[in-house]
């Protein structure tokens, strides 16, 4: 067979349902080979490859499978850039497969030739290029071994245009379990455990804090167990949302930036910390000289780089939290510290009478990016997969969205990718088809990827889409505000109609700008069968409080 | 917390790219590596990286662990210059007629432990091998006969009190043959490893 067929082979071999790409001259074999695998793999012909890889990050996001992305040399492969970057952070497992220039030609500056192993190599888990035919079932192995194990990721495999035409004798296809110089699942060790346990044990202030790795590891209800018999309240970084229901009674909100307000306040008075499957990232702990120095930190991560990367632990527990969070709740006592989350819930009614309630309840005319949510809250029950884009919207969208589920929320952490949630949206649907999706996009976000609106329009996925239209890049306009002496240096944007543009690809859709109208147009968009774009005109000048200023400690964050 | 000399050993798969992805580890912190040399280790199909940067330990600790984090790496170490032996190769060309009119060869060779690796009529290529101070003098000794050319190599080191890395290889390989297990000595030297 040709190793086009090998590479396609390989892909239905690992399970591989659903590819989003884009074709091109050097990648042209392996379509040409799709023709023939119509029936096993539904290819989605997306509008520009950073569509196609937030696409699969969605896809990825919302399914918990490995997202595959097809693309050309040159062009094509720098297009991914973006989205490769965004995986890493958020520890996304893709398989992109770039065409390549024929071997002999490599390094000659060929027609659309660039060195897409060398440019993705800081951005991706694993890489590497393929010039012969014969190298392609095991690199394929190994490429989707690597993305999804240990700490997940992203992983680009480059072939050569001969690779993909060449004939061989392709041997039965052998996923790969094992790499010599690569150990994903660390040994877990019992001391470690025992040393946490007893640390929670003597607790008198303890806090958790978790992150997606509860959610990569499939460790939800071994998590849930640990909050439970422990008693322990617990916040989420954004990409840790979901793993514990919005409403569980221990769940006490969302950190960092603009989280929550006792979540932040309380970091830096718990006397135990416990981290699980979370990095301590700068947006989250604001200044780290000032960061819970009072508290005693246990860190449970599948990565031993994070462990004391950026905050000194007491106790690392090294490995896969679906393992680890069992054995530790088997040892901690049944316990409640209702004086403690009662201290939470205070500084919670505080922050509902400085920011919530004003957000979700407005009494000005204007409508609020908060009133959106809460009105969508209400009418989906918190079931829907939110896909929300970066800026201020999103951190109305993460703050507000009820969750009862996990993998119900799928927003650009690390990277902060404007431009990813209409894509990211399309392929979360894909990923998790009997769900309802709705994208919440910026003004400006959505005009950065705009054009994928082709790609709804061809496959006819389902995608809500609500543009939260403030004309203004908010978020950095909120920062000049208030930072900047309100110079408000480019940040007013311009729009198009958009109803006419989603009308333009036979999209449903509807523009609100009062508030009468809001919740009609929102259960109109849920109930229209197939995708709706909903613009909804929202307050100019609106802050996104609470906010820890850059530069400060986490209980420096202000309500006001 | 002091800065000093650090020799990073780390053992990799012999696979095209890796410098590159290795050499990034440094270049992204904005760290310049003061010697870097790769060559075949011990055992077969396994390459070792030798790598000196001046840093604190606690940089040093995250970049170990960044570096070996790469997939196609297998294990990293480091170590102070009190705990390898290291050496430095240098060669040094001079004019044959001046070393051989004005200089007691013998004795100068004998003084910095060097030997005469080529003697040409135009020139003679010398090499003495060493660390940085050894390899110095002979600079200096040479300098007044018209040194044309000088060049010094990257520094290779060996692990004092190491084992030697085969066994530990043979050790992973033996707990690990497949899929599942994985080796977590690292959290035994907890303190070596995780404090920074
Ligand atoms: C690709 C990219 N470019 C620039 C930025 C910087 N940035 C962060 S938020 C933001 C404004 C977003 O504006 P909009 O999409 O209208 O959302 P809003 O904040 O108004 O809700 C910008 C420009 C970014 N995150 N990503």
């Amino acid at each position: 067979m040709t190793g086009a067929v090998a590479t396609l082979q390989a892909l239905v071999a690992e399970g591989v349902d659903t590819i989003f790409g884009y074709p091109g001259g050097a990648i042209i074999p392996i379509y040409d080979a799709l023709y023939d695998f119509k029936d096993q793999l539904h290819h989605v012909l997306v509008r520009h490859e950073q569509g196609g890889i937030h696409a699969a990050q969605g896809y990825a996001r919302a399914s918990g499978r490995v997202g595959v992305v097809l693309a050309t040399s040159g062009p094509g492969a720098t297009n991914l850039v973006t989205g490769l970057a965004d995986a890493l952070i958020d520890s996304t497992p893709l398989v992109c497969i770039t065409g390549q220039v024929f071997a002999h030609l490599l390094g000659t500056d060929a027609f659309q030739e660039t060195d897409i192993i060398n440019i993705t190599t800081p951005i991706t888990k694993w890489n590497y290029q393929v010039t012969k035919a014969e190298e392609i079932p095991e690199a394929l192995a190994k490429a989707f071994y690597i993305a999804r194990s240990g700490r997940p990721g992203p992983v680009l495999i480059d072939i050569t245009k001969n690779a993909q035409q060449q004939a061989f004798d392709a041997p039965d296809y052998r996923p790969c379990t094992h790499i010599r110089s690569y150990r994903p699942a660390p040994v877990v060790r019992p001391e470690y455990i025992e040393q946490a346990a007893a640390l929670i044990n003597s607790a008198k202030r303890p806090f958790i804090l978790w992150g997606q790795g509860v959610v990569l590891g499939a460790a939800e209800r071994e998590f849930r167990a640990f909050v439970e018999k422990s008693g322990i309240p617990a916040a989420w970084t954004i990409l840790g949302v979901g793993a514990l229901a919005t409403d569980h009674p221990l769940n006490v909100g969302m950190l960092g930036m603009h989280g929550n307000y006792g979540p932040n306040v309380l970091t830096n008075e718990c006397d135990v910390l416990i981290a699980i499957g979370m990095r301590f990232d700068d947006r989250v702990t604001g200044r780290l000289d000032k960061y819970a120095r009072q508290a005693q930190i246990i860190h449970l991560d599948i990565d031993p780089t994070e462990i004391d990367k950026n905050v000194q632990t007491t106790v690392p527990v090294w490995g896969d939290c679906k393992e680890t969070l069992p054995l530790l709740t088997a040892l901690v006592e049944h316990k409640a510290h209702p004086e403690w989350l009662a201290r939470f819930h205070d500084h919670m009614a505080q922050e509902v009478d400085a920011v919530i309630r004003e957000e979700l309840f407005p009494t000005s005319d204007e409508l609020t990016m908060g009133e959106v949510m809460q009105q969508l809250n209400e009418l989906t029950g918190g079931e829907a997969v939110i896909v929300s884009d970066v800026g201020q919207h999103q951190m109305v969208a993460c703050r507000y969205a009820r969750q009862n589920q996990s993998r119900s929320h799928v927003t650009s952490g690390g990277l902060g990718t404007m431009g990813f949630a209409l894509p990211a949206a399309i392929g979360a649907k894909f990923g998790a088809p009997h769900r309802p999706v709705v994208a919440v996009i910026g003004d400006g976000g959505i005009q950065m990827t705009i054009q994928e609106l082709g790609t709804i329009m061809q496959t006819g996925v389902d995608v809500k889409i609500i543009i939260l239209n403030n004309q203004f890049l908010g978020m950095v306009r909120q920062w000049q505000e208030l930072f900047h002496q309100r110079r408000y240096s480019f940040v007013d944007i311009q729009s198009p109609d958009y109803v006419a543009v989603a009308a333009g690809y036979r999209i449903a859709g509807q523009r609100v700008d009062a508030r009468p109208d809001l919740r009609p147009a929102l259960a109109r968009m849920l109930a229209h069968p197939g995708s709706f774009l909903l613009e909804v005109m929202v307050t100019k000048e609106n802050n996104i409080f609470p906010m820890v200023p850059q530069g400060c400690s986490v209980a420096e964050i202000r309500l006001r | 917390m002091d800065r000093q000399e650090y020799n990073i050993t780390a053992y990799t798969e012999n696979q095209v790219g890796l410098l590159n992805r290795i050499a990034i580890i440094f270049s992204r912190r904005k760290i310049n590596i003061e010697s870097l040399n790769v060559s075949p280790s011990e055992i077969e199909g396994i390459h070792r990286f030798n790598i000196v940067i001046v840093e604190t330990e606690e940089v040093v600790h995250k970049l170990a662990k960044q570096i070996e984090k790469q997939v196609e790496v297998l294990k990293v170490y480091f170590n102070t210059n009190q705990d390898v032996i290291w050496q430095e190769m240098a060669l040094y060309k001079v004019p044959t007629d001046i070393i051989a009119e004005k200089v007691l060869v013998e004795r100068l060779l004998r003084e910095n432990g060097a030997r005469a690796v080529v003697i040409r009529k135009d020139y003679t290529v010398f090499e003495t091998t060493g660390h940085r101070e050894e390899t110095d003098n002979l600079i200096k000794a040479l300098q007044p006969y018209g040194l044309i050319e000088f060049v010094r190599s990257a520094r290779i080191a060996i692990i004092k009190a190491s084992d030697g890395f085969h066994l530990k290889l043979q050790e992973f390989e033996q707990r690990e043959p497949s899929e599942e297990v994985a080796e977590n000595e690292f959290l035994n030297d907890r303190d070596a490893v995780f404090t920074m």
